[in-house]
């Protein structure tokens, strides 16, 4: 489904990522793991279109290089960011129903009902403002706003970033059932442990390279994997 | 000084205050959305009435009717504005808020030059229409019909934008104000958001352009002036509120009226700037300001 052949992208002057090389196949939930600084939002941003990259970034058989980053989301790709960058002073409805915005016909607004029975707590909060919420809702309504452009790849960077850990269960028990209904998921996080197990495959980043990959089930059993360059 | 010579006075006041409003309505909308200082806004006021008292001019057609042909044609001249100059300053690596600074400075320059080298530099005015040198009797206050019509527009044209802010579009444009990053996210083109937020901001200073030459002189420099009460308007207000514009607006209006009554009239303009001054002191982010 998505292609990535030598991808390099620069990110404030300095090469976040060379060379990389990567493929996720349709319904598969793929993981991103390495310590901070190892290219990860980057490669994210690369194939969001956020960042200017050589190399081939294809989706579905399309180049997504050189398409402005509203495009590629129009084509299904859809990105939850790091930091969540939602609309802080509107309401969470409005935040949700923008989601659907560049959508068109009788079912744009589909999705809400996917959204509601994922994060139920969002519904309590249809007419609150974006920035009144805490950091874990926060992040439903920024995976909540992603869904709502009806994607078939979704890609997360970071979820359990600045959240209290028992909600972080259950954002990563959503990307589980986001996946069941058959979007394809590409995930970053920093919790090894958590994402390597509602992974199928993972990658571990280095310095912007990637210098492991396999089954989610391999990368966690290896030792030598955690010690070297997870530094666990 | 009697009770109802205060009244007319106050009635004028408010009356230009509402015109004041809509010019500053369209500067701060640019503003708000892309945190650009247009300053050939007062420039595009010039355009409008420019385009009113021609077509008057030519045709006879009553500047009333000019309204909507005139506020289409500034829409598509912000859009194209946003597209031939703004986007391109928008796009460079360095000194991005200068580069906006100029071209929009530039503009203004190219456009007052274009307008006295078409129109000459003598006053002009639109001495006929439905409106011209009639009044009405409120209760002993005399209102010039042509102010009372702007000011009834003005507020047609507040109300228009107000609900255009509650459209799904009002809601992409401030979603683009808050993150114009992040609204790719969601598959809006901030590109064609921005173009129309000049559109806009560029038709509702259209609309107060047509409603001002029925009454006001028209000549290469009129924008500066009314550019300048824009300017401190927005300030005022707070910068990017739609509301803080029209309050301000109408503040200033009557302020303006009110020291040329009680003080001087040459000096009127000296109130409306110990008021901006005061704004600047004591509470710059502005009356309703949320930057």
């Amino acid at each position: 489904m998505l292609r990535l052949d030598g991808v390099s992208a620069s990110y404030r002057g300095l090469l976040a990522l060379q060379g990389v090389s990567l493929e996720v196949a349709r319904g598969e939930v793929v993981a991103v793991v390495g310590a901070n600084g190892a290219g990860k939002t980057t490669l994210l941003k690369s194939i969001a279109g956020q960042v200017a990259t050589e190399g081939s970034i294809e989706f579905e058989g399309r180049s997504l290089r050189r398409l402005p980053a509203h495009r590629i989301t129009r084509l299904g790709v859809s990105m939850v960011p790091e930091g969540r960058r939602l609309f802080p002073r509107l309401s969470v409805e409005d935040n949700l129903r923008l989601g659907a915005y560049a959508k068109r016909g009788v079912n744009r607004f589909k999705p809400f009902e996917l959204v509601f029975s994922l994060f139920p707590r969002l519904q309590e909060r249809l007419p609150q403002r974006a920035e009144t919420l805490s950091g874990g809702e926060q992040q439903m309504l920024a995976i909540g706003r992603a869904l709502m452009t009806q994607p078939r790849f979704l890609m997360l960077d970071e979820p359990s970033q600045g959240i209290m850990p028992r909600l972080v269960d259950d954002i990563l028990a959503a990307v589980t059932r986001i996946r069941a209904l058959g979007v394809t998921v590409l995930l970053v996080e920093q919790r090894l442990v958590e994402a390597l197990a509602i992974a199928d495959r993972a990658y571990v980043l280095q310095t912007g390279r990637i210098v492991l990959s396999g089954p989610a089930a391999d990368i966690a059993a290896d030792d030598t994997v955690r010690r070297a360059y997870l530094g666990m | 000084m009697t009770l109802t010579f205060l009244l007319q006075v106050a009635v004028g006041g408010l009356l230009m205050g509402l015109i004041y409003a809509l010019v500053a309505a369209g500067l701060s909308l640019i503003f708000g959305l892309m945190d650009v200082v247009n300053f050939a806004h007062g420039e595009l006021l010039m355009l409008a009435m420019y385009a009113t008292f021609v077509v008057w001019l030519a045709t006879g057609l009553d500047p009333l009717l000019l309204l909507i042909p005139v506020a289409l044609a500034l829409f598509a001249l912000g859009v194209a504005i946003y597209h031939l100059l703004m986007a391109r300053a928008l796009s460079v690596q360095f000194n991005r808020g200068m580069v906006q600074i100029f071209v929009t400075f530039g503009l203004a320059i190219f456009l007052r030059g274009a307008a006295q080298f078409t129109f000459g530099s003598d006053f002009k005015s639109v001495s006929t229409s439905l409106l011209a040198n009639r009044t009405i009797d409120m209760g002993g206050i005399f209102v010039p019909l042509p102010q009372l019509a702007a000011g009834l527009v003005s507020l047609l044209a507040f109300a228009g934008l107000f609900a255009i802010g509650r459209t799904e579009f009002g809601r992409a444009l401030e979603a683009t104000r808050e993150d114009r990053e992040a609204v790719a996210l969601i598959g809006i083109d901030r590109d064609r958001i921005f173009a129309l937020g000049w559109g806009l901001g560029a038709a509702a200073v259209g609309i107060a352009g047509v409603m001002l030459a029925t009454f006001y002189y028209v000549s290469p420099n009129v924008g500066a002036t009314f550019a300048l009460i824009a300017y401190v308007t927005v300030a005022l207000g707070g910068f990017g509120s739609l509301f803080g514009a029209l309050v301000a607006g109408l503040l200033i209006g009557e302020v303006e009226a009110l020291t040329a009554l009680l003080i001087e009239p040459s000096l009127k303009q000296v109130g409306m700037f110990v008021i901006y001054l005061a704004v600047l002191m004591f509470r710059p982010r502005g009356l309703f300001g949320t930057l």
